[in-house]
């Protein structure tokens, strides 16, 4: 949503409590835990998220967007049913999730990120202070390419590896790993001579976003 | 939204204390999952209590604090975040692709994510509300000056202004600059000045009394 206008004033809250809610907690553990053993990757739980109706997507809390999101992905997967959270009692058997049981042995996993990196299979295409501008893709399936760079031109100022690929790793259709860049656009560049001067934005991009300009 | 006013879904209990229909749905899934036998509930309270006790913000106060005293840790820091805090290893394990970013007086670095809520968690802990809003998503990485000052906070003109869009697995950490008048202080009284906010560059650490 980068650019987006009239949402107002930004509104920090003192002494804020980790969670509002209790739910919110349970929330955030129920997807962590059954994220990482039933494997379903950030990417494609960032997509269910993203797939929730604009309305809702916008009306909705951060952890009400993931509970809506999850409950999407277990139905989708056969995991947990509409009609089990309905009933509030499993229906039906149902597979054993990917790793099994998510147990308080998981849990040291799962507090530290996991790694997207991986060894590179192919040299990187660019440089840093290559000009490049992102191209004017518009999937309707994932990617991390934010609309407000899209068409603009860019300077690469470093490279960050070679990671997984969210555009495909969502759709489970595989890491197929990619040069992933750190590129700079200049605020007159993004948004018109009338931008403040002084901004600089970055992205983090993986190659295939990119074309030499 | 229509799943928050569906009152015949609402359940009044003994007390004064209503349950919303998010908070029954939750409470349900979280038995569906007991009962197929996918996530043991101990698990989870597990999950809960480190974010609310253990992984915050002073993690990474630490970390600022250890750079602005121990120069060949800062270099460090700035070269390869992941592995200079892992490398001390009395903080917090933090995952890869940790990339702190410096403050000067000519720079000013600032950390939003437009398209979800990346964060840095070990260093800082879960992401403030503000943070996943909407307002800040939207408007970081076209008027950061005004974000700022909705958090009461002005800087010089002529600072240049880096937003970094965590658009991808690599996370940041904005290494704030170390107040005048701070000479000589120990690390552990520097990190109470470091402030979550200075860290995500939407604010600045307090300023020594």
């Amino acid at each position: 949503m980068g650019g987006m206008d009239g949402f107002g004033k930004v509104e920090p809250e003192p002494n804020e409590p980790t969670f509002h809610e209790k739910w919110e907690g349970r929330v955030m553990a129920m997807v962590r835990a059954v994220g990482a053993n039933g494997g379903l990757n950030i990417d494609s739980q960032r997509f269910a998220r993203e797939s929730l109706p604009p309305d809702v997507y916008l009306a909705s809390s951060y952890y009400k967007k993931w509970f809506l999101a999850i409950e999407d992905q277990m139905a989708a997967r056969g995991i947990v049913g509409r009609d089990e959270v309905d009933a509030g009692h499993s229906l039906r058997q149902s597979p054993p999730l990917k790793r099994g049981k998510f147990t308080i042995d998981d849990v040291p996993r799962i507090m530290v990120r996991g790694s997207f990196g991986r060894e590179a299979k192919a040299p990187a295409l660019f440089e840093p202070g290559d000009r490049v501008r992102a191209r004017n893709i518009n999937p309707v399936t994932h990617t991390r390419l934010p609309r407000y760079v899209r068409g603009h031109i860019g300077i690469v100022e470093r490279i960050n590896g070679y990671h997984v690929f969210p555009d495909t790793a969502a759709h489970d259709k595989g890491e197929n790993p990619q040069w992933l860049y750190t590129v700079v656009f200049d605020s007159r560049d993004l948004w018109g001579d009338d931008a403040d001067p002084t901004l600089k934005v970055s992205i983090d991009a993986f190659e295939p976003y990119l074309e030499k300009a | 939204m229509a799943h928050d006013h569906d009152h015949d879904h609402h359940h009044h209990d003994h007390e004064h204390s209503e349950l919303s229909e998010t908070q029954l749905r939750v409470r349900a899934l979280e038995t569906v999952l007991t009962e197929k036998g996918y996530v043991d509930p101990a698990a989870l309270d597990a999950i809960v209590e480190a974010y609310e006790t253990k992984i915050g913000p002073r993690n990474g106060a630490r970390v600022v604090a250890k750079a602005w005293t121990d120069p060949a840790f800062k270099k460090e820091l700035l070269d390869d975040a992941t592995k200079a805090i892992n490398a001390l290893g009395h903080i917090a394990r933090t995952g890869d692709h940790l990339i702190a970013v410096e403050n000067t007086p000519q720079r000013h670095n600032m950390v939003v994510c437009t398209l979800c809520s990346c964060y840095p968690w070990e260093m800082l802990g879960l992401p403030p509300v503000w943070y996943k809003a909407s307002p800040y998503r939207s408007r970081a990485v076209k008027d950061p000056r005004g974000v700022l000052r909705d958090f009461g906070v002005t800087l010089s003109a002529d600072t240049e202004i880096r937003v970094w869009d965590s658009t991808a697995e690599t996370r940041f950490l904005v290494l704030p600059m170390r107040p005048a008048g701070t000479e000589g202080w120990s690390e552990e009284r520097l990190a109470e000045i470091v402030t979550r906010d200075s860290m995500i560059g939407t604010g600045l650490p307090k300023a020594a009394p």
